[in-house]
């Protein structure tokens, strides 16, 4: 099975979802000045959305410096959108633009901290979708 | 001549360049990019659908907002300005200045939509209706109480944000469903803007509570989580007998229902809190989620339904951070 790798900010709705998840998770920090994880396999990255109303900054900086290396670039294989439906049409946008971006699948969006049946619907999901998932780079 | 005048607290000058809190800029530039006025939505495109609906769909849809315009009033003059002794840093009660004034817009909106489409006795019917209202007048109640000089600065927040993230649902919905159904989708592009703020001040209202709660004792701790999901059924109860009395005339209460218990859930997330009603009881009307946010349905490649491999739709997403 693939990596779960996240980006959680202050208000900590998303690591909520992930520490509900029961996965071992690895978080890119707040803090620029903080060290980022080094995936060494494949991951699947969960991001939360932070878009004004035109959809501008929907993808944290930090995620996107996270994403700006190439060798952890590499290795997602796709990503988890948290947001909240109250913003409309950028609800979730996150996922949409990192999908864009690195030419993989949305798989999944959620709001706020998830839910139940958000958490189950994940589990089983990245559970098949890493078996049917080539783990070598 | 000596001063024998009481030296006044002079506040600091704020410096937006020296942060205690970095969640204070990125809501103050949020809130501030998403400044609008009723005079952007041409709410006159709505006149010929609002001749379609029948009389008693009228009352009920002007009775709604004139119940929202009572929450936002509320929020306007007394809950967010309640919020400002309790602020931590001077950026937040800059922030809920803007608040508080975007709030003001809210209520105000509701009286362009009323001039615009209805007649001056329908909405002084609708106003002595909202003020005789049993119901509205207990919601109202229930979060003045907490709002009082020398509440509980804790309790005042979840007040506040049970307010905005939860009891305007039962208003919320009657325009969505007018939307799913192809009417006044004027009125609910305005009301979608309404949800948008609401939304970004419940969850900056949640977060400067979280924080202040990580520094409270454990059995505080407990004793805040007790009374908000006490609060919470006090409201829900009120919520329930307010959305009969409105919707039963058109058999939408239990729709309507379903929407408070999804809106409660996520008003307890933005506290940190998990959620009350089970999933069964959360299962939203799908035309009244896709009228929340056109154009964007719930991924879910996993269960391979919906569309998945969405190399989204270009938005204004330019950024020069992006290095690829």
């Amino acid at each position: 099975m693939g990596g779960l790798v996240y980006y959680s900010s202050a208000s900590g709705n998303t690591a909520r979802f992930v520490a509900a998840l029961g996965l071992s998770a690895a978080r890119i920090p707040i803090r620029p000045a903080d060290p980022m994880p080094a995936p060494a396999l494949p991951y699947v990255l969960i991001c939360p959305t932070f878009a004004d109303g035109m959809g501008r900054g929907a993808v944290p900086k930090q995620v996107i410096a996270f994403l700006n290396d190439p060798a952890r670039r590499a290795l997602i294989r796709g990503v988890i959108a948290g947001g909240n439906r109250n913003f409309g049409e950028t609800y979730a946008l996150a996922g949409k633009v990192i999908a864009a971006k690195c030419a993989i699948p949305v798989l999944y969006s959620f709001e706020l901290a998830g839910t139940e049946t958000d958490v189950t619907r994940v589990r089983a999901g990245l559970d098949r979708f890493w078996g049917t998932e080539c783990l070598t780079p | 001549m000596k001063d024998t005048i009481t030296p006044v607290a002079v506040p600091r000058a704020i410096n937006w360049n020296r942060l205690q809190d970095d969640k204070d800029l990125e809501v103050w530039n949020r809130l501030t990019v998403n400044f609008w006025l009723p005079e952007k939505v041409p709410l006159s495109n709505d006149v010929q659908s609002w001749a379609t609906l029948r009389p008693e769909e009228r009352e009920l849809t002007i009775r709604v907002f004139t119940g929202l315009t009572l929450l936002d009033t509320i929020q306007n003059t007394v809950g967010a300005p309640a919020l400002l002794p309790d602020a931590q840093t001077p950026h937040e009660e800059a922030v809920l200045t803007n608040i508080a004034f975007m709030e003001a817009v809210h209520a105000r909106s509701y009286s362009s939509i009323f001039s615009t489409l209805c007649s001056t006795k329908e909405v002084d019917e609708a106003f002595r209706w909202s003020e005789d209202n049993p119901h509205l007048q207990a919601k109202a109640r229930a979060i003045l109480s907490d709002y009082a000089p020398g509440a509980d600065p804790l309790k005042r927040k979840i007040a506040s944000v049970f307010l905005e993230s939860f009891l305007f649902y039962s208003g919320f919905y009657l325009p969505m469903y007018w939307s799913s159904r192809a009417r006044l989708t004027n009125t609910a592009d305005l009301i979608r803007l309404i949800i948008r703020d609401e939304a970004v001040h419940g969850y900056y209202i949640g977060y400067k509570f979280q924080r202040a709660l990580e520094r409270e004792t454990e059995a505080r701790q407990a004793e805040l989580k007790d009374y908000a999901f006490a609060l919470m059924f006090d409201l829900y109860d009120i919520e329930a007998k307010y959305t009969a009395e409105l919707y039963d005339g058109i058999g939408l209460t239990e729709d309507v229902k379903a929407f408070l218990h999804y809106n409660a859930n996520k008003a307890l997330q933005n506290l940190g809190y998990e959620a009350l009603f089970p999933p069964a009881a959360c299962e939203v009307n799908p035309a009244i989620l896709a009228a929340l946010s056109p154009d964007s349905e719930n991924h879910d490649f996993f269960s391979g339904s919906g569309s998945s491999y969405v190399i989204g739709k270009a938005v204004a997403t330019e950024d020069e951070d992006w290095d690829f």
